[in-house]
């Protein structure tokens, strides 16, 4: 038996192919949508792999440091590494904040990590680690710096020695590590016009400036220009030693927050961006239903071209199901093309977003499903045009 | 006249009922034997429509007796469960316009025929072959409809309509769009074409040109169909 379907497409393949092309476009923005998703996703995941903990400690009851603000005395490591089954513990603090990269400002998360500890970047794509105190860095390529170029942070340059990849914050913004004393000072260190202001007002203050107590003025205007703290302890377990058994003594002890692998991913992904994915899923329901709008109209327009030969093709005694077979066919048909379209398109325009857009092979398939699906529930309004055409019309004009 | 390839019997059709009825074919008499050709006349409203509807199992009388062959195939209702089947085995249609399928090649438009009766695709294709042969198309086989003229469209019509060996083609006005010796010639096809394949053949006409060629001719007045002789004319 004659392919109808094939036959049709071939014969007026333009029309099929520009339309495909349209419904393709369309059909690759909600793969780039998907894929916006997945990065956001594999970017949280990204973010806790590249920190090398198995426990972040935080302040109490935040869920920091990413979803949350979160502010620990910079010794709690200290207390941390002697608990039963930490290997080891470092201090760490994060940074969101906008940084000049040539003549555009650049968002960037700058972290603070002590060489050779967690948190610091695992691996290089040029340059090395940071290794003297102060005022080198790290930075991801996507910040734009190169090798030997530097970074204005707030008061201080800072030489980029090393530059790395695919480290960036929940938000998908590029980090810049530096080391944990420029970092605490950039994060928490006043500008010195504030900090001429705050001694001033801590001397005109007299219960802080009492006569007869030599020093505490001192003292306390010392505490004020000194930053003791950082965001988290990052700690990674013994071999063998369950995450969950280090991390409750901690809580229970030391009066913080610890959470576990399984717990920050599930902070960072169900919480921290579940507003964004029911965002991208609104646009992906509204998206689909477009699609399925257009399969729609283009194969309910095309049936109704066909309307003549449609009432010819049943008086010869044509069967309504080789009908229906026939409009479904260029619905799938027309789907398919537009499945190829968009995957092509969204694997070609991806690179160029500012944000990491991850397309799953898993997702393609699921979408190719969901394609084919709507074609096909989108033909039934021609389909129903079809079988409703009087066969008598082809008889006496 | 040895046989028929039709016959109807006190063919009635009504639309509607009570007071808004209206009687679209009073009482419709036909014979036609195979290999012949008979003229279906009549002025407008007089019913050739709806004759033609009832013949091509379209829709349904509503009394009489209509008999295909040596099969009656309405009495009173319908004496086949499978009308789409009837249509296409049994009756061939040839339209005003050739109606031809546009995405279909010529071979292809005639072969759909006995495709869809279940036959084998190779079958099909050398049946319609012969056909094209025989009407004198057979080099315009690859070829789509859109490329063939006015003429040779209507030819490849006459030949689908004779795809599955019909034992009765309905013709409706087949030769309007056509000139005089174009549509002629469309009558020769279906005189040589219903001898050769053994065909009763029913053509409803307003052509003046091609009236006198029937030897036999039903006129239709008001739903009532009146028997005559016709000129024959050769063609």
């Amino acid at each position: 038996m004659i392919s109808l379907a094939g036959r049709d497409i071939l014969h007026s393949w333009g029309k099929f192919v520009f339309t495909g092309v349209g419904l393709g476009l369309l059909i690759g923005a909600t793969l780039t949508m998907a894929g916006v998703y997945r990065g956001m996703v594999d970017d949280a995941r990204v973010l806790l792999d590249n920190s090398g903990a198995d426990i972040w400690v935080v302040q109490k009851d935040t869920l920091g440091p990413y979803a949350e603000p979160s502010s620990l005395r910079d010794d709690a490591y200290r207390a941390i590494r002697g608990m039963p089954g930490v290997a080891r513990a470092a201090s760490v603090t994060y940074l969101n904040m906008q940084v000049q990269q040539g003549n555009r400002d650049v968002r960037v998360m700058v972290v603070g990590f002590e060489p050779g500890q967690p948190g610091e970047p695992p691996y290089l794509l040029a340059g090395r680690q940071i290794t003297r105190s102060h005022y080198e860095a790290v930075a991801d390529v996507r910040t734009g710096f190169g090798l030997g170029e530097r970074i204005r942070i707030r008061r201080h340059d800072y030489t980029v020695v090393g530059l790395t990849r695919r480290m960036v914050s929940s938000g998908g913004d590029p980090m810049v590590f530096l080391s944990l004393k420029d970092a605490q000072e950039a994060q928490f260190l006043k500008d010195n016009d504030a900090i001429v202001n705050e001694r001033a007002r801590t001397a005109a203050n007299p219960s802080l400036n009492r006569p007869g107590v030599p020093g505490l003025l001192e003292a306390i205007q010392a505490s004020q220009t000194v930053s003791r703290s950082v965001n988290a302890v990052l700690v990674q377990v013994q071999a063998g030693r369950d995450a969950e058994a280090v991390a409750e003594p901690i809580r229970r002890w030391k009066h913080l927050e610890a959470y576990t692998r399984a717990q920050m991913e599930e902070i960072l992904v169900a919480k921290l961006i579940a507003t964004s994915a029911k965002q991208i899923g609104m646009f992906l329901a509204i998206l689909a239903v477009v699609s399925a709008a257009i399969v729609a109209f283009i194969i309910y327009t095309m049936t109704l071209g066909k309307i003549r030969e449609i009432a010819v093709l049943k008086l010869i005694g044509t069967r309504s199901r080789t009908i229906a077979g026939m409009i479904l066919q260029q619905a799938l048909g027309l789907g398919a093309i537009g499945f190829v379209v968009g995957k092509i398109s969204s694997a070609l325009w991806a690179p160029f977003f500012p944000k990491y857009v991850l397309l799953l092979p898993s997702d393609a398939l699921r979408s190719f499903a969901a394609v084919m699906a709507i074609c096909a529930i989108a033909s039934t309004l021609a389909i129903r045009a079809a079988l409703r055409v009087d066969p008598a019309t082809a008889i006496g004009g | 006249m040895d046989g028929f390839g039709i016959r109807i019997e006190n063919m009635r059709k009504r639309y509607g009922t009570g007071d808004t009825a209206v009687d679209a074919l009073k009482e419709v008499n036909m014979t036609v034997a195979p290999g012949e050709v008979v003229g279906l006349i009549g002025p407008s409203g007089s019913g050739k429509t709806t004759l033609l509807k009832c013949l091509g199992a379209v829709i349904e009388p509503t009394a009489g007796r209509m008999t295909l062959g040596d099969q009656v195939i309405y009495d009173g209702g319908w004496k086949i469960d499978d009308l789409k089947a009837l249509r296409r085995d049994r009756i061939g249609f040839v339209f005003q316009a050739p109606y031809l399928i546009p995405f279909l090649d010529v071979t292809d438009n005639i072969a759909l025929l006995p495709m869809l009766a279940g036959r084998p695709n190779g079958e099909a294709r050398a049946r319609a072959r012969e056909l094209l042969e025989a009407l004198d198309v057979g080099h315009r086989a690859r070829a789509e409809p859109s490329q063939l003229s006015g003429g040779e469209q209507q030819r490849v019509a006459i030949a689908r309509a004779l795809a599955n060996q019909p034992p009765v083609i309905l013709a409706d006005e087949p030769t309007a769009p056509l000139d005089s010796e174009r549509a002629l010639a469309v009558i020769r096809i279906l005189n040589r074409m219903a001898q050769q394949y053994d065909t009763a053949v029913i053509v409803v006409t307003h052509d003046e040109k091609i009236i006198p060629t029937f030897k036999r001719i039903y006129h239709i007045r008001d739903g009532v169909t009146h028997e005559e002789a016709g000129e024959g004319r050769e063609v």
